[in-house]
């Protein structure tokens, strides 16, 4: 049996005892979700640090500084300002307001059928996208970390569900997740985040040790060391910034396009934090606001600390371990693998300062830290969905509000428990479905970001700061932010599609805007629209013409003006969707935009009615 | 709001100066101060430290003032209702 199966096998059993202690203590609603309130501040402090270090922060940081230098480091600065717009504008009010999920907050003082429904949506969206870039992960860091736990499982999940071949790895981080959730609630939840986040700051701090004693303390050398290794496409060395974001090289619309990735990246980072729901959720953990207070000056101590490290990790793995020697099959053929920065570091370190056992050792040290990194991560993610849906959708819109009816404890726990099983084997499937491609993990990652910063951070801020906000505008920013964002993506670089323009590989990809300039004249152009664009381009008419008569029967009926606006607005809509389908521009950029504003507009006016009737 | 709002601009401000400069004035950015340690990564550091005392500062007042108007408003509250009961 070897050293790295006994350790992962440790980490399991650990995580397993506390959930079974937890479980004794997880019986009414307020201790599934919030673990009774009598979470201490320092505990969820490191709670909430455990939460967020996910394997892509802690792996993919140290990856991606040991492969591009500086830009690597960009990341982890975001990282960690982020938690300003938490403690300064979240922490404290969304403590004070909620009682176990983001919705709470939301309905708080709005109306609750709509402001809830469309929270529970978007947090699924955050959690379901967030969750499945984790275990993507998870399922391809398995197979190159602990190969042997990959070969021995996979004759006990060799099932075949809907045409998806399920992947051991995943199945497994999935099975345990769904065993923390649903038998331990938060408070297993939050002790499984607590002991991940000491080992991991463990792991860190002895690996940055190591780093640091390899060069003798002296922090001049270890720079000279990092500014020796230089890039082989742009020259520059690694303490420099302009790897990874190659500023002044391609120009969109006037401004260089590094800089708007990189600006971009730290509004996603900074605004996203503060809307994602399984951090939020931890807040309703804490006994008051003082203690909300406390947990994240905790967890920016901690994370603070961790990233700076991460630089001894990612630099030291260029250094010492070199680029080329990061991959994740050894001789002859080197695939790299960024993925693998601070393993291979951890592995040449234990090699070199206590003989061959100690590389073995801390490479499975740093493995077991890793797995315990993914099965913390994807247990706060999966608890925050199960809330979104049983609590928020199921308990407070179905059987509350729309069926009138009291729904007792038990009940509650268990569709809480339900719900977290569904979530669990749902996750399981898509992840094995989308396959592990570290690409679509780093993809999916940004997606939840951006949903939350695009959707829940808006809809929470005006919540809690503005006056006159009102039901519609929150289904609005939900709604509207989560549809947006998930159009953009569907049609953006780097999502499936091989086409040429857009394909993920760089020999095939073109810049979208210098091609467009090449085309022929619009009207010629017609007869290049695809047949399929033209069918979806007629589906699209017909039900917003659809809509318009809808709208146009209201205002026949009632002679209030709203609906013909909004029948005039409608329609218009859909003939410029059609005319810019026609002079060439892709369809897909198109129907997104149309779509969801039209949605928005029929929206508006159906409450506007309601209002007038009822008055 | 008095401390939160400058505060929170100051950050959002600091923070992304640090791209846009990168991306503006790089050649300024990879000057070395000592050895090899540019102002970039001078700059980049300087953040962790500017977030930890921001953070302090936002703590320290909250633990005094906040907690204090908050506990205020709460007897006021309670004062108000008891003549109801």
């Amino acid at each position: 049996m070897n050293i790295t199966l006994v350790l992962f096998l440790i980490v399991v059993g650990i995580t397993l005892v506390i959930t079974g202690w937890a479980a004794r203590r997880t019986r009414t609603t307020v201790q599934f979700w919030a673990a009774g309130r009598g979470i201490k501040g320092w505990q969820n402090g490191l709670a909430i640090a455990g939460d967020y270090m996910s394997a892509a922060s802690f792996l993919g940081i140290a990856g991606l500084i040991a492969f591009n230098g500086y830009d690597g480091f960009m990341y982890s600065v975001g990282w960690l300002v982020a938690y300003l717009t938490v403690l300064f504008l979240i922490a404290e009010p969304m403590r004070n307001t909620g009682k176990y999920t983001l919705a709470d907050v939301l309905s708080y003082r709005m109306s609750p059928i709509p402001v809830r429904s469309a929270a529970a949506f978007s947090t699924v969206a955050v959690s379901a996208s967030y969750m499945m870039a984790q275990m993507i992960g998870a399922g391809s860091l398995i197979k190159i970390l602990i190969p042997s736990l990959d070969t021995t499982l996979k004759p006990w999940f060799n099932w075949t569900i809907l045409g998806t071949k399920l992947d051991p790895s995943i199945t497994l981080v999935g099975v345990l997740m769904m065993i923390y959730v649903i038998a331990g609630g938060m408070v297993a939840t939050t002790w499984v985040q607590i002991v991940k986040a000491v080992m991991l700051m463990g792991g860190a701090i002895l690996l940055s040790f190591l780093v640091l004693l390899h060069f003798g303390f002296n922090l001049g050398g270890f720079f000279n060391a990092i500014a020796g290794v230089k890039d082989s496409k742009t020259g520059l060395n690694f303490t420099q910034p302009g790897i990874l974001y190659t500023y002044g090289k391609t120009q969109v619309w006037g401004v260089d396009k590094a800089l708007l990735e990189n600006v971009s990246l730290g509004m996603a980072l900074i605004l996203g934090t503060a809307g994602l729901p399984h951090i939020l959720m931890r807040f309703f953990t804490v006994p008051d606001a003082k203690a909300a207070r406390q947990s994240v000056a905790w967890a920016m101590g901690l994370i603070g600390s961790f990233y700076i490290m991460t630089t001894f990790l990612g630099f030291g793995a260029a250094t010492l371990v070199g680029k080329s020697n990061i991959c994740a099959t050894v001789a002859p053929k080197c695939t790299p693998n960024s993925n693998l920065a601070a393993p291979r570091l951890a592995e040449y370190l234990g090699n070199s300062f206590f003989g061959t056992g100690g590389g073995e050792f801390l490479l499975a040290f740093i493995a077991a830290v890793a797995f315990a990194t993914i099965l913390a991560v994807v247990a706060g993610l999966t608890l925050a969905a199960s809330g979104a849906f049983s609590h928020d959708f199921y308990v407070n819109v179905i059987r509350t509000h729309l069926l009138h009816g009291h729904v007792s404890e038990r009940e509650q726990v268990l569709v809480a428990r339900i719900t977290a099983a569904l979530v669990g084997l749902l996750s399981i499937w898509l992840a094995a479905r989308v396959g592990a491609t570290a690409n679509a993990a780093a993809l999916v990652a940004g997606v939840a970001f951006v949903i939350a910063s695009a959707a829940n951070l808006p809809a929470i801020l005006f919540t809690l700061f503005w006056k006159r906000f009102n039901t519609w505008g929150a289904v609005a920013s939900l709604v509207g932010g989560s549809l947006v964002t998930i159009w953009l993506v569907a049609i953006g670089p780097g999502w499936s599609a091989p086409r040429p323009g857009w394909a993920p590989n760089r020999s095939l990809r073109r810049d979208p805007v210098s091609t467009r300039g090449e085309r022929p004249a619009p009207l010629p152009y017609i007869f290049l629209v695809s047949q399929r664009d033209l069918v979806g381009l007629i589906a699209l008419d017909v039900a917003c013409l659809l809509a318009a008569a809808m709208m146009l029967r209201a205002w026949r009926r009632r002679r209030t003006r709203p609906p013909l606006v909004a029948a005039i607005f409608v329609v218009v809509l859909a003939a410029v969707a059609t005319v810019l389908v026609l002079l060439g521009v892709t369809y897909s950029l198109v129907v997104g935009p149309t779509f969801i504003v039209a949605l928005l507009v029929i929206m508006y006016t159906a409450r506007y009615e309601r209002r007038v009737t009822q008055r | 709001m008095r401390f939160v709002l400058p505060a929170t601009v100051f950050f959002l401000v600091y923070y992304f100066l640090l791209p846009l400069l990168n991306g503006l004035a790089p050649e300024l950015m990879r000057t070395d101060v000592v050895g090899h340690v540019n102002i970039a990564y001078l700059f980049a550091l300087s953040q962790f430290f500017v977030a930890w005392v921001l953070a302090w500062f936002y703590i320290r007042r909250a633990n005094s003032l906040f907690d204090r108007l908050a506990a205020t408003v709460r007897e006021r509250a309670a004062r108000g209702r008891r003549p109801a009961e």
